[in-house]
Parts: structure tokens; sequence; C-alpha cells
């Protein structure tokens, strides 16, 4: 079974020739992830997925052939990054402090999901509370990628983009706080889109920093990606972010391989010099690929993006911070037994908080000194006026076009280990993504190519708010368009 | 000089609101208390992660009652904040409540100590969650969450206040004005109302305010003033044997009438506040505002107005019966009973007498209480009858307190009707005036005053049940020789 029988008509054609059921094809898959080397899965739900399977199977008897209508997903076995929640399965966040943890509720959009047909096969790999670009901030060990084992996939969703990459699953669920979607799927050569802030709910994924993540999906592609997006989006009365309005439809099949009289931005500021010339070769003919299918490219400028790394990583830390401040091992989670009472209570929040990993640490402490009285008028409120700027300049350049292209990290997928070490470097790889997270834009990553040693290379597609729909389907028409 | 006339102190209020929602604040639960420890407990109240809060509206529409009642500006827009700080009591870490942009400010509330009025400052209230409890048994501490996210509101006065009577005026006006509302339940046992008190002392005359402590949670209006009075003396008395007042959170012992110190300024908390992410501004439109404004109640101000002009009482007494909600119901109540206003004052007397007495002395509401307003109207109309005396009266509520039976059953169980025939009394009058035969002359030498010495003695050997007026007439009837 290779990754492109994972797409979702083959999955459903096969359904319908009665050439495979999900039973069938949830046992093979469940069967694969324990042969994988991969480390992308960190719980597998195997008796709740054959469960689930095995109640489609029935379905699919009676109805004879897949009953789309009813259940927009059906059948597709995916795979759900680790920090959502299911209610009874093991949810952890890729963290000791919840290596016990098992939620009490499930996550709005997983919840969508298995209600339009989807099989769960199990929770996924992630960098630690998604605070990581390259998947080896997981406390169980690092992801790898799904073609290139001694390489990293990309983070934080590392355990998705490998998942899929590697047809472990047909899609599966990410979340995206400064790129962790478009990232991995970059690296890992997959399709992976960050919806607009607010379109899918947040309730359930365990917040990282809560005005920038956003759950998306990572698929075989674009088309899939949408019907994906269809199912979850749509107001959550749980969530007071949620956008109050209609959920994006009908973004299947719309692309008709004519980009006619598209008007592409494309910013200076993304094809910088810290760019390699492979994805700029890449990402490049990529442009003329759009302009071959009639899309007209329009230079933008957006001018604030030098400062996007500095403002993403107060914001982020700041809100982080506060919303970490939950792990204390009182009400759910790892337990201290050193202390039974209050006064030992710093004793047990030592013991306790010693769980989370470096970068973890690293953060909160980062995000409670920017917060510090004193300190938050020049750190926090600053980075929210900047942040402010750099949503203006989405807001201009979307006055010249209606997307914008560009690449989604300066190279391709690295070495285990190589920059590990490297702090600073590897919060540069996300110099392309994070603007997107501070303005709230939908965005994704489409492969485009590989470099000289076969590794992925991805474009990125930015959308102005809420063109979701128009986003998604014109990367199906540029994907459809592109000689695979 | 003695310190009253040395130093001058200065008091400011925060007083927490419970408010009477429901629900909790960001979730479906329960506000009501419960016996069951952590019966009223959801991931949401309890921070599951990924759980997320959603404002319960009716929140908002409170704390814009509280507001108006105030005399507040309203903010048509305000944001909710995190309070960072790690207490196992607190679920995520962080209290959700209001810093910039509360949802009111800068109102005032119309105090009266003595004969003088004063208006003291409310600079803010905001919503705010409550905090769970701590529980220590068998060496363990444990956390019950039944009261996490219950919404309260706190309402920062300016630092106005001078005495511990001013302050113990403003938290009675307070507590009345949020009961009158239905935003409060009111019960102080159960922390529906508590109050942080910030007392400094300075020189008198002196603009510049002293350094302050700060009294955490007092949940009595008496132990408020009491504490404050305390801490006053305190401060004085470090002051002038040398000694500075060191900023800090101080705790009230009643048992012991002292305060002691809990934290300094140094081992404060730094809360890191910041606008939550997780919730959008609260947008109030003027329609809004104008529709709760509408709805608003008579307050404890106006009612006493009313009182006065319209039933003819007495300032003090209409001070009385509006000092608690419960009360202004039930004497409007009564009132209503009685179906004729000009009974208003004979129920007042009773109230403002009688019942405010044992109501005192059990330390018991009015509502608690097994006299009912049918009661009250009932012996009022029976006064203004004659039917009973004023002292029977006292009897039968004394009664009714006890038993909650009817008034009619009371009087007739009791034997507490006036004898109007009064010709079975006068056996009894012919041998009270043939044993008191000096004062009888007397009286008829023109000295009136004995008149009542002589319905005195008979009322007595009859057992109070003589209507007093018509007895007089017959005794002085008697005296004269009639």
């Amino acid at each position: 079974m290779d990754a492109s029988s994972l797409q979702f008509n083959e999955i459903w054609s096969n359904y319908d020739q009665k050439k495979s059921k999900p039973s069938e094809l949830a046992r093979a898959l469940l069967s694969k992830i324990k042969a994988s080397q991969h480390g992308a899965f960190l719980t597998v739900c195997e008796d709740r997925a054959m469960e689930q399977a095995k109640r489609l199977d029935q379905i699919l008897e009676k109805e004879g052939k897949v009953p789309r209508e009813k259940f927009p997903l059906f059948g597709i076995p995916m795979g759900i990054k680790d920090a959502l929640t299911i209610e009874g399965v093991r949810t952890t966040c890729a963290s000791k402090i919840l290596e016990n943890y098992v939620p009490p509720y499930t996550a709005t959009s997983v919840k969508r999901l298995e209600d339009a047909g989807v099989i769960t096969l199990g929770k996924l790999n992630m960098d630690e509370f998604a605070m990581g670009g390259s998947n080896e901030n997981s406390a169980f060990g690092p992801v790898k990628h799904p073609t290139h084992l001694d390489r990293v996939p990309g983070g934080s969703s590392g355990g998705s983009a490998t998942a899929v990459g590697a047809g472990l699953c047909a899609a599966a669920l990410g979340s995206d706080t400064g790129g962790s979607i478009r990232l991995p799927a970059h690296f890992s050569g997959i399709t992976g889109m960050k919806p607009t802030y607010g379109t899918v709910s947040r309730f359930g994924l365990v917040a990282f920093a809560s005005s920038l993540d956003q759950v998306g999906p990572m698929a075989h592609s674009a088309e899939d990606c949408a019907r994906i997006l269809e199912v979850m989006a749509g107001h959550d009365p749980l969530d007071s972010t949620s956008l109050n309005q209609k959920a994006p439809k009908n973004l299947c099949g719309t692309g008709s391989g004519s980009l006619k009289g598209l008007r592409i931005g494309i910013p200076k500021q993304y094809f910088s010099k810290g760019i390699s010339s492979e994805v700029s070769q890449s990402v490049q003919a990529a442009i003329q690929k759009f302009e071959s299918l009639g899309a007209v490219q329009v230079p933008v400028d957006l001018p604030h993006t030098e400062y996007a790394v500095a403002v993403y990583y107060v914001v982020a830390v700041c809100e982080a911070s506060s919303n970490l401040a939950r792990f204390d091992g009182i009400r759910y989670g790892v337990r201290s037994d050193r202390a039974r009472e209050l006064s030992d209570l710093d004793a047990y929040y030592r013991e306790v908080r010693s769980l989370f990993g470096a970068e973890v640490k690293r953060r909160i402490i980062l995000g409670t000194f920017a917060l510090s009285s004193g300190y938050y008028d020049a750190y926090y409120k600053r980075a929210c006026q900047v942040r402010r700027l750099i949503r203006d300049d989405f807001t201009n350049a979307f006055q010249e076009c209606d997307l914008i292209l560009g690449p989604v990290s300066p190279g391709t997928a690295f070495k285990l280990g190589e920059k590990i070490s490297d702090p600073l470097t590897m919060y540069l790889n996300d110099i392309l993504t994070i603007p997107v997270n501070l303005a709230g834009l939908p965005a994704l990553s489409v492969p485009c190519g590989k470099d000289s040693q076969g590794l992925p290379i991805g474009l990125q597609m930015i959308a102005a708010p809420f063109q979701d729909e128009r986003l998604l389907a014109t990367a199906d028409a540029f994907q459809k368009g592109m000689p695979s | 000089m003695n310190a009253a006339q040395e130093f001058e102190a200065v008091i400011g209020l925060e007083v927490h609101v419970q408010l009477a929602t429901d629900s909790k604040l960001f979730c479906g639960c329960s506000t009501k208390p419960s016996d069951s420890v952590n019966r009223n407990v959801c991931p949401i109240c309890a921070g599951h992660p990924g759980t997320l809060p959603v404002l319960n509206e009716k929140v908002a529409e409170y704390a814009v009652r509280a507001g108006l009642a105030t005399g507040c500006t309203i903010n048509p827009k305000s944001q909710f904040a995190r309070k960072n700080y790690f207490y196992p009591d607190l679920p995520k870490g962080y209290q959700i409540s209001q810093f910039e942009n509360p949802i009111c400010e800068n109102g005032f509330l119309e105090i009266e100590t003595g004969s003088e009025k004063k208006k003291v400052a409310i600079q803010r209230i905001h919503i705010e969650e409550d905090a769970g409890k701590s529980v220590h048994a068998d060496g363990y501490s444990m956390v019950n969450l039944n009261r996490a996210a219950v919404p309260l509101v706190e309402i920062v006065s300016g630092p106005d206040m001078r005495s511990s009577a001013e302050a113990g005026a403003y938290l009675r006006g307070l507590y009345a004005i949020v009961t009158y509302l239905g935003i409060c339940e009111g019960n102080l046992q159960q922390g529906n109302f508590r109050c942080d008190a910030n007392v400094s002392v300075m020189p008198k005359g002196s603009s510049k305010f002293g350094t302050r402590t700060e009294i955490k949670n007092v949940n009595s209006f008496r132990f408020v003033e009491k504490a404050i009075d305390y801490e006053i003396a305190r401060q004085i008395q470090v002051i002038r044997s040398g000694g500075k007042i060191i900023q800090e959170t101080r705790l009230y012992d009643s048992d012991k009438n002292i305060t002691s110190s809990m934290r300094s300024k140094e081992e404060s908390h730094d809360y890191r506040y910041f606008p939550d992410p997780d919730l959008m501004r609260i947008q109030l439109s003027e329609a809004f505002i104008q529709k709760v404004k509408a709805s608003l109640p008579e307050l404890p101000e106006q009612k006493r107005g009313r009182y006065v002009s319209q039933y003819g009482l007495t300032p003090y007494d209409a001070g009385v019966l509006t000092q608690t909600k419960s009360m202004a119901q039930f004497f409007d109540h009564a009132v209503e009973l009685a179906k004729d206003s000009s009974l208003a004052k004979g129920i007042t007397n009773i109230i403002t007498g009688t019942l405010a007495r044992l109501l005192n002395d059990s330390e018991l509401d009015v509502s608690q209480s097994k006299v009912t307003p049918k009661h009250v109207a009932d012996l009022a109309q029976l006064i203004q009858g004659q039917v009973i005396s004023s002292t029977g009266a006292k009897a039968a509520l004394n009664q009714a307190w006890k038993t909650g039976e009817s008034v009619e059953s009371i009087v007739d169980s009791l034997g507490l009707k006036q004898v109007s025939d009064l010709s079975s009394l006068e056996p009894a009058i012919d041998q009270i005036i043939a044993a008191n035969p000096k004062q009888a002359e007397e009286f008829r030498a023109g000295k009136d005053k004995l008149l009542g010495f002589f319905v005195g003695q008979v009322m007595k050997a009859t057992g109070g049940k003589a209507n007093p007026a018509m007895l007089g007439e017959l005794v002085k009837k008697k005296l004269s020789g009639g």
C-alpha cells in the first residue's frame, strides 16, 4: 500500500467496488504502524479504531456504497496530533508531565471528524507542547522523516507529517502556532493547511499560544485537506474565539486547471539571502507554473517581516507561560508523592514541573520574564503593537493581489541532532511561517519539488482572512496541473 | 494630645460580591453550595488541558446593574485579563479577572454616619472568577473546586473613609444595594459578600497618606469595623513609638480581635496581568445598558425617601426598614396586606420594636423567622381597632415568633382581647378607689395626673385586658362621683 493509494477518492472507490472495507484498511494500517520505525505514533488506538471500522463495515454493507452524504469522511483512517484530546485516550502532548493523562472529553475538531466517519488510528508524536520545529523535542523520542530516516520531519506536527508521508494513515490533524503544520508538510512532502484563526474550534486543543494556535488538516492533497476542513470548520459554542460564520462548503473538485487572472503576490522579503538556492529555484518554478495556468505575478511589500520572529517569541512565550501554569500535578497528570500538605507546596511544584523538557522550560521562563511587572510594556505590549503592523502589511498586500506565494522555510529537512543545540537557528526556521499566525491568515504548504538529495520542497500559499476556500481551490488547481 | 486628635485614618475597601447566577462564570456548572465535595465541577472549571472559557452573559448584565446602581460609567468595551499565580485551589494557574478596562468605573456611594452624609468614590467594578477551597485534614491538604469559577464582582472604593463607622456604613449600604438588585444572595456566612480593607494613618490634616496595610477577607460587618479599629490603633502605636508601618497583608483573628502579618510586599505576587486571549472583549450596546437601567428595582435610597413621604415615617425608621432587602420586602408586604396605608406607622412600630429585638437577639434575618408580614399586619389592625392593647400585641408577637400560629388563634388562646364592656370591671374600680382614699381626694381636688395611677392599678388588677381609653373615661367618671 503506497501513500498515493491513501487518497480519499482511491479509498472510497475501493470501498464502492468492494475491493476493500473500512476494517480491512484499518487493520492493514495498524500492522504497518506497528512495524514502522518512524516513531510517529505515541498511542495506537487499536481496539477503538477496529470498533469504529467494523461499525462502518456494517453501514457500508447496508448502503451498498459509501454514504458520503451522511458521512463525508466515511472510513478515512486518520491520526490525531497528541495535542488534541479524545475521551478515554491518553493525551500527552509528548510531555512527561502528562504521561498518564486520560482526558474526560473529546476535542470538538476530532468529534466532528469521527461523527463524519473518520477512523482514529492513534495519537501522533510532536514537539513537547508543540514547541519546536524539528520534532526532536518530544519527551518520548524524535520522529523520523518519512523517507529519510536520518532526518527530521519538521515540527511541531512531525508525527502527523510522517504518518501521512510514510503512508501510515490517509490524513492527520496537526496544529499550527508558528508554522507547525506547514513546516513539517514542506519537509515531509505532503500538503498541510493552517486555516484562518477561528475557523476550527480550539476546544480540546491543548493550548500553547492561544491567540496563534489553529488546528488544521495534513493529507496527500489539497483536495483531501479541503474535505477535512469542511467537516471541522464552523462555529463552536465552546470556543469564544471560534468564528460565528458559516463553514466553508464545496471546497472539493473546484480545481479547474485554469487560474486565469489570479493575481499572485510575490513579497521580496520572502526571497532574501537566507533562503537556500534550491528552495528558491523550486518556488520560482512553481510561480512560473502558476503563470502558465493563467495567473499574473505582482510584487508586494511586507516591510515588517523582519520583526515577526521577535514579536512571535514574545507573544507566544508570554501566552505559553500562562497556559502551561495549569500543569501542577494537583488535579491530573503526574503527581509527586513528596508532599502532602500546603507547607510543602514549593517542593511539590518543583518536582512536578521539573518534568517539562528543556525547550518548554526555556519558553516558560522567557514568557514569565516578559510579563513581569516593569517589563510588560517593553515586551508584550510592544510586541502586540508590532503584531498589528505585520497584520496591516498583509491587509495592504491583499489590496494588490489575491494570494501570496513564497517558500515555507529557508531550507529542507535537516539531519537529526544537527540544530538541536542551537535554538536561535531553529527559531529562524520559522521566519516565513510566523507572520501568517501573527496575522491570523489561512496558509498552506503544497509540494512543489525536491532538492538535489531528493528532499521535498513545499510552496507556501497565503490568502486573506476567510479566503480558506479560495486558497484550497487554488492549491487544488495547482496540484492537479502539476506534472506528478 | 490623644490619638484621635493627632491622627487621621484612611480606609479603602475592596468588596467581593458573589453573583447569584445559576451557572458558573465560564461553564455550565451549578453555583449552588453543595455538601458533596467536588460535585459542581467539569473539565472546564477544573482547568483540564484544552478547555476554554465561554462567558456567562448573565454575569455581564449583573455587573452592569451594580454599576448603574452606584452611578458608574459603563464601559461599552471591557476585557478580561489573566492574573497569574500558583495555588492548588486555582485550577488554571491563573484567575480570569479584569485589569485594564473593567466593566464599570467612577461611581460613588452615599453613606450616612450620625447626621453626616458623605460620598465615597467607587473606583471600579470588575468581573472575576472565584477560586476553589483548600481543605486540611488527616495530614493532607485537599482541594474542593465547587466554588472555583463562581462569578464575582470586585467593587473597589476610593481611599475615602476616615473611620470604622464610615467603613461599616459603606459596607451596609453596598450590601443593601447588591441584595436589592437581586445580583447577590447576601449570605455572609457562605462568603457571598467578602471584604478586604486597606488601612493607613496620617497626621491629622496631612494630605499625604501613610503606608497602608491590607486586611484580608473579613466576612462580617462588625468584624470589619473591629479589625479596622484594631489596625488603626496598632499603626498609631507603631508610629508613636518611633516605628515604621510596613506595607503588608494582614489577617484578622476575630477570637482574639487582633490582626497579624500574613505576608509582606516583598513576598507578594507579581501577577503578570495580560489580556486573556481565550475571551473576546465584552461589548455592550447603549440599548442594552438602557434596558438594564429600565429594569433596575427601587433601591434603598429611593425606598427610604418614599417611606418618609408616603407613610410619614421618620428617616430613622425608614432607614431601619430599608437596611436589608428582605426587611423592606417584609414591610411592603405587610402594608399591602393591611390594605390601609394609615397602618404603616403601626406596622413600623411593631417591626422596629419587638420584631427587631427578636431578630437581633437570635441573629436571624427576617426571612428566616416564623413571623410573617400577615402576623404584623393583623396585629397592627387589631391595635388600631383597639381590639388588643400594644402590650397584648407584644405578647402575641412573642408567641408567633415561637410557634408561627395565626394572630387570631394566639389572641384567642392567650385571651388578649380587650374588654370593651366595662360593666364587669366596675367592682374592681370601686374597690381600688376605696383602697386609695387619699389619692381619690387629691384627684378630685384637681390633681388630674393621678388618673393614670388609677387606670394602671385597674389594668394590673384585671390583667391588662381593658381598653385603656375607655377605662380612663370610666375611672374618671367614678372618681368624680358618678
